[in-house]
Formats: structure tokens, C-alpha cells, sequence
């Protein structure tokens, strides 16, 4: 066997073999992809509830516009009851020609979106009964908007920052034990290559965050959550990469500097966590403060995490790669070259 | 003719103000056992490391096999084996697992291991995890790594440390065999009388420098020690024991009676006519005599 192959196994190996890694790589950012792919499901589709009583063309037409949802009660007595007691918001009642409307007083903005609906209905109604056509035609057709469905934003955004997370320490953690441990050591009287050991390094990174990618992806994409990916998924391939690479740069920069594994986990922290919260990977950017957005232009997880939801949920061409691409590789060479920099073979 | 394997030559390295190696020189031919002692902080270690290449010195040069070990050199490291610290493994990996990936490290090939697992005694150990072993299956592990691609010279940073007396007796079986096998050993430790028996030559090394350098029987003899025969208690009284032979100075105590001698013969024969030989035991001086000659100290390891 090679020495790049076996150093890859054995680097594998002690990936699949750790329990708590396996842990942090896997189960916890999914159960923060289950948990906010839960929570915000139904975001947005939830429906306004009121009370009916009898039945006619009203009624009917109150269902059909489909904003509604409606509960049926036997008396209006008991309906304005409910209406009353603050359980529902309005009721309708509908008794030969003779339509009854009362709502609660307490929910202005929700007053005025029934009453809306209602008297909309109502005219139609009356318009029908009259036989004559009508003058005015509506034109409704919706239209696709640029704010994503939450599976769509919350998907790429954790598995951007769970690759992030493991390829930092990965790369920092196993320096520093590897270091600490004197394995270091025992490569440097090894006659190999050092780009071997840091190849074999990165292309087990890499492999752990395709399984990663495709774990999340493919739990997003259980019809629970209902991620959609778009005709143009695969140019977030090479953001993908050049983004692991630049968080394996910043691990070797960790990595570096501290000399035992509990400092290299609480730096790798450190670095991660405000990225995570400033980048867009629980909510979408555009919904934070200007402020926040433009910090957030300085850290590579928020343009891995624009790259890839670019590419795999908003399903925009060649074009946009361009600045990922430049400001990643340049946050590669510029770590990168730190990193190679001040590497330690083992403490002084 | 037997050639040079390792030249140390007037090697310094100071941190600070310590000088923990302060003008090293010495050189150890191919196939001899060279044992390197003294307490801890002598400056072994960082001999060690320095010869190794993997320290810079300050000054003085360091030939292993005609070759500068510093900077890292490719072409020599295939050619030497270092044992290191008993940590000095990847995490969850097995004995035999650890071994097959330092072999591919140097191109050795997987059946390696299992001829270096069988040389150490740790075959029926093979598939446990490093963290699972003993100290002494640990210390003999970083032993077959250091063996692997079957280097030429062979550096021990003090192997036997913290071991318990059996594990340090069947690690000396190992370390003999190395040697049966040709190999140039380095070793250091700071058991004295492990040293004496199995090393070739040894160099007493305190504060950084080296005291003396031969091999083991010749620095015993250089001190012109007593020789002093241990009895038992009892069969023969102070009075009687003064008055033999040879006899300089006599001390009792509660177990035995102790007779220093500069004429062994005489005391020994005189004794052995009169049946005066129960718990015979003759101690002649040792490493630690000669440490103790040499720096005016006690040894304390």
C-alpha cells in the first residue's frame, strides 16, 4: 500500500471509529435540519378559521376561494358564542337571503382581511344573480417570488456550515493530537512527502463532507420537508470544494497555534459559531439588518453558503460563480500560506 | 574493519541560559551497543533528538552513516529507526494497524508487520487498540514501529523507563536480538545496571557533558573499588571477622555482617576453610560507584 493510501485509511478509520465526531458530523447538524425543517413547514399556508351556520350560494362560495377554513355550527346562537368566547375570529350565517356577519373586534388586521373575503364573496354572489355579464375581468395569476420556502434556505445553509465545522476540525484537530501524540514525529522520520500527508488529509475532508451533503440533501429531500433542487444543482459542486478547502485552511491555521486539542476546539469555535450565526445558516441574510449582511460579506461560510443556494435552490447560471469562487480562493491561498507558515512540527 | 555508524563531534545546544548539551563528542561503530546515562536533565535526550535530526544544534556537527541528519533528510531516514514516547500512536487504531501504516511510510510491506509483531511478542495483541495495551506491550509496539524497514541504526530514548522488572526483562531479550541482528543500537536510560549489562560501551553524561566513555567493566575497574562479601549473621562475629585475611573494615547489621576487601582471594579461600560461606554474596562496585566518583554525587535516577 502507498503511504498516501494507508495514511488515508487510517485517517478514515480514526473518523469512523470516534463516536463523538461521527456525532457532531452527522446527527447534529440534521437535527437542526429536522428541527427548523419542522418548525417552519407550514410557514405562511396556515388559514384563517371561522364559523359557519346554514347553507346557500355564500357558503359555498366562501369555500371555494379556498382562504378560509371553515367550521360548521348548527345555531348562530352557538356560533357568536364561540365568536364571543375569542375562539374564532368571525362567523358567517346564512339563512335564505339573508346573510349574517359578525366578527370580533379584538384582531383589527384579521377583522378586515374576513370582512374582505366575505363582502368579495357577497358581491360576487349578487352579481351572478343578476344575470347580467360582467364588466370588469380580473387577470390573477401568482408569480414566483425570490424568498425561498424556509427547507429551501435552511438545507444548504446547515450543510454549508456542518462541512464547515468538520473541515475545520478535522484539520485542526488532527494536527494538534497528531503533534501532541508524537505521530507527527514519527512521520517526520518517515521518508514521506509532507504534500502526501496533507493530500491524504484533504481528500478524506473532502469525502466526509460529500457524505455529509449528501445525508442532509437527501434528507431534505424526503417528501416531510419537500426541498426542490433546481436544474442547475451542480455548479454548486465546485463552490462546495473550494469552501471545504478554505475551512480545512483555517483548520491548519488553528491547528498550528494551539498546542493541545481543548484549546484547538474551543479556537475552531470561536471561529465557526459567529460565522454560523452571521452567515445565513438559520435564516435567510436577506432578512437581517444591513448592518449584519455587510459583516457577513467578510467570512467564507456566507459566500459557500450564497454559492450553493444559488446554484442548488434559486437555480441561477454559470454567471454567479464567479464571486464565490474568487473570494474563496483567495481566503485558500491567504490562510492557506499562513498556515504553511507557521506550522510546527511539534512544540518548541 | 568496522565502520563508523554514528560521529558526534563537540555538539552544543543551549535554551536560555542552560546549556543542555554543552560540547558532545563521541563516536559509535557499526553493530556496538552504546548506551548513553546519566539523571534525568543530563542533556540525553536532547542528545538524542539532535543526532536524530530533529533538532538543530548551536554548534558541532553530526555524521550518521556519512550523512547530515539536519535538515530533514530523505535519503538517511530509511536508513535509521527511532523508538519514541509510548503515546506516540494514532488514536483507535490496532497494534497490528499502527504497524502496517508506519511500514507503508517507508514502503514496507504489510507482512512486515506481522514478522515485527512476532520479533516483539505481541502477535496474540495484534487486533487491540493502542489505548487498550499495557505499558510494556506499548513500549515494545513503538520498538517494532521503530524496526519496521529494518533501519541500519537504532535509536532508544530510554525503552525500559517506568516498566515493571519482568516487562524490562523480556524487553532486554528484544533488544538483544536487535543487536544479533547487526544493528547499530543508541540507546539512553538511567537504570545504571541495565546499562552494564547490556551495553557495549557507555558514556556517563551529567549536566550536558560527557564524564567518561568505555565500555562498562573497564570504568567498574578504573575506580579501583573495594570488593565487599555480604554473610549471613550469626556464624561469625565482628571480632573474628576482623581478624581475617585481607580484611579492611567490617560492619553488622541486623541481617549480615559486611567485609570490605582490596584482596578478595585471601578473604574468600580463608572463609571457605572455615565453612564461614552461608549467604555468601560478593558485590563488587558498579556504574552507580562511578557516577558517584565522577560528580561527587549521588546518583539519583
Amino acid at each position: 500500500m502507498t503511504a498516501f493510501k494507508s495514511l488515508a485509511t487510517a485517517m478514515v478509520k480514526i473518523f469512523y471509529r470516534d463516536k463523538a465526531t461521527l456525532f457532531f458530523t452527522f446527527v447534529f447538524p440534521l437535527m437542526f435540519l429536522v428541527v427548523f425543517g419542522l418548525l417552519f413547514r407550514d410557514v405562511g399556508t396556515s388559514k384563517t378559521e371561522i364559523a359557519v351556520v346554514g347553507n346557500g350560494p355564500v357558503i359555498t362560495g366562501l369555500q371555494q376561494t379556498g382562504a378560509l377554513e371553515l367550521t360548521r355550527f348548527r345555531t348562530v346562537e352557538e356560533a357568536v358564542q364561540k365568536v364571543k368566547d375569542g375562539d374564532l375570529p368571525a362567523m358567517v350565517a346564512e339563512e335564505g337571503d339573508k346573510v349574517t356577519y359578525r366578527f370580533a373586534q379584538s384582531d383589527q388586521t384579521q377583522a378586515s382581511v374576513v370582512s374582505g373575503i366575505v363582502q368579495g364573496v357577497i358581491s360576487y354572489v349578487n352579481q351572478q344573480a343578476t344575470g347580467q355579464p360582467e364588466r370588469y375581468t380580473l387577470d390573477a395569476r401568482n408569480v414566483e417570488d425570490s424568498s425561498l420556502k424556509p427547507i429551501q434556505y435552511i438545507t444548504p445553509g446547515i450543510m454549508s456550515w456542518g462541512v464547515a465545522v468538520s473541515a475545520v476540525f478535522g484539520a485542526a484537530l488532527t494536527l494538534v493530537s497528531w503533534r501532541r501524540k508524537q505521530v507527527l514525529r514519527r512521520i517526520r522520520l518517515a521518508p514521506v512527502a509532507v504534500p502526501t500527508v496533507l493530500t491524504a488529509r484533504v481528500v478524506v475532508t473532502v469525502g466526509i463532507a460529500i457524505a455529509q451533503a449528501l445525508v442532509f440533501i437527501g434528507v431534505g429531500l424526503l417528501p416531510l420537508f419537500g426541498l426542490r433542487l433546481t436544474g442547475t444543482w451542480y455548479l454548486a459542486i465546485p463552490v462546495f470544494l473550494l469552501g471545504i478547502l478554505a475551512f480545512f485552511a483555517i483548520g491548519m491555521l488553528v491547528g498550528a497555534f494551539c498546542k493541545t486539542e481543548e484549546a484547538a476546539t474551543g479556537a475552531a469555535n470561536i471561529v465557526v459559531l459567529p460565522m454560523a450565526f452571521l452567515s445565513g445558516t438559520f435564516f435567510p441574510i436577506d432578512q437581517a439588518p444591513p448592518w449584519m449582511r455587510t459583516i457577513s460579506e467578510i467570512f467564507p461560510l456566507r459566500h459557500m453558503n450564497d454559492g450553493i443556494m444559488d446554484f442548488l435552490v434559486r437555480g441561477k447560471d454559470a454567471g454567479a460563480l464567479v464571486v464565490p469562487c474568487l473570494v474563496l480562493t483567495g481566503f485558500i491561498l491567504v490562510v492557506g500560506s499562513i498556515a504553511a507558515r507557521v506550522f510546527q512540527w511539534e512544540d518548541a | 574493519m568496522t565502520q563508523t555508524a554514528i560521529t558526534v563531534d563537540d555538539v552544543r545546544k543551549s535554551y536560555g541560559d542552560l546549556k543542555a548539551v554543552d560540547g558532545v563528542s563521541f563516536s559509535v561503530d557499526e553493530g556496538e551497543f552504546f548506551g548513553i546515562l546519566g539523571p534525568n536533565g543530563a542533556g540525553k535526550t536532547t542528545t538524542l533528538e539532535i543526532i536524530e535530526g530533529l533538532r538543530q544544534p548551536d554548534g558541532g556537527t553530526v555524521r550518521l552513516l556519512g550523512q547530515e541528519p539536519w535538515p530533514r533528510n530523505t535519503a538517511l531516514l530509511p536508513r535509521i529507526g527511532v523508538q519514541l514516547q509510548a503515546t506516540a500512536f494514532f488514536d483507535k487504531l490496532s497494534a497490528r494497524e499502527q504497524l502496517v501504516t508506519f511500514a507503508s511510510l517507508y514502503g514496507v510491506s504489510a507482512a512486515r508487520a506481522d514478522e515485527m509483531m512476532e520479533l516483539v511478542g505481541l502477535t496474540d495483541k495484534a487486533d487491540t487498540r493502542e489505548d487498550k495495551l499495557s505499558g510494556g506491550q506499548r513500549q515494545r509496539l513503538s520498538i517494532a514501529c521503530a524496526l519496521i524497514h529494518d533501519p541500519d541504526i537504532v535509536f532508544l530514548d530510554e525503552p525500559t523507563a517506568a516498566l515493571d522488572p519482568q516487562a524490562r526483562r523480556n524487553l532486554w531479550d528484544v533488544l538483544r536480538a536487535i543487536q544479533d541482528r547487526g544493528k547499530t543500537i543508541l540507546y539512553t536510560t538511567h537504570y545504571l545496571d541495565e546499562a552494564e549489562i547490556l551495553c557495549d560501551r557507555v558514556a556517563i553524561m551529567d549536566r550536558g557533558r560527557i564524564l567518561a566513555l568505555d565500555p562498562p567493566a573497564t570504568l567498574v575497574r578504573g575506580l579501583d573499588a573495594p570488593t565487599r562479601v555480604i554473610l549471613e549473621r550469626g556464624p561469625l562475629t565482628e571480632a573474628d571477622a576482623k581478624a581475617l585475611p585481607g580484611a579492611d573494615e567490617v560492619v553488622v547489621d541486623d541481617v549480615s555482617l559486611t567485609i570490605t576487601t582490596r584482596e578478595p582471594a585471601d578473604l574468600l579461600s580463608a572463609l571457605a576453610e572455615r565453612r564461614a560461606l552461608a549467604g555468601l554474596q560478593v558485590r563488587t562496585a558498579t556504574l552507580e560507584d562511578v557516577f558517584l566518583e565522577l560528580t561527587g554525587r549521588e546518583y539519583r535516577a
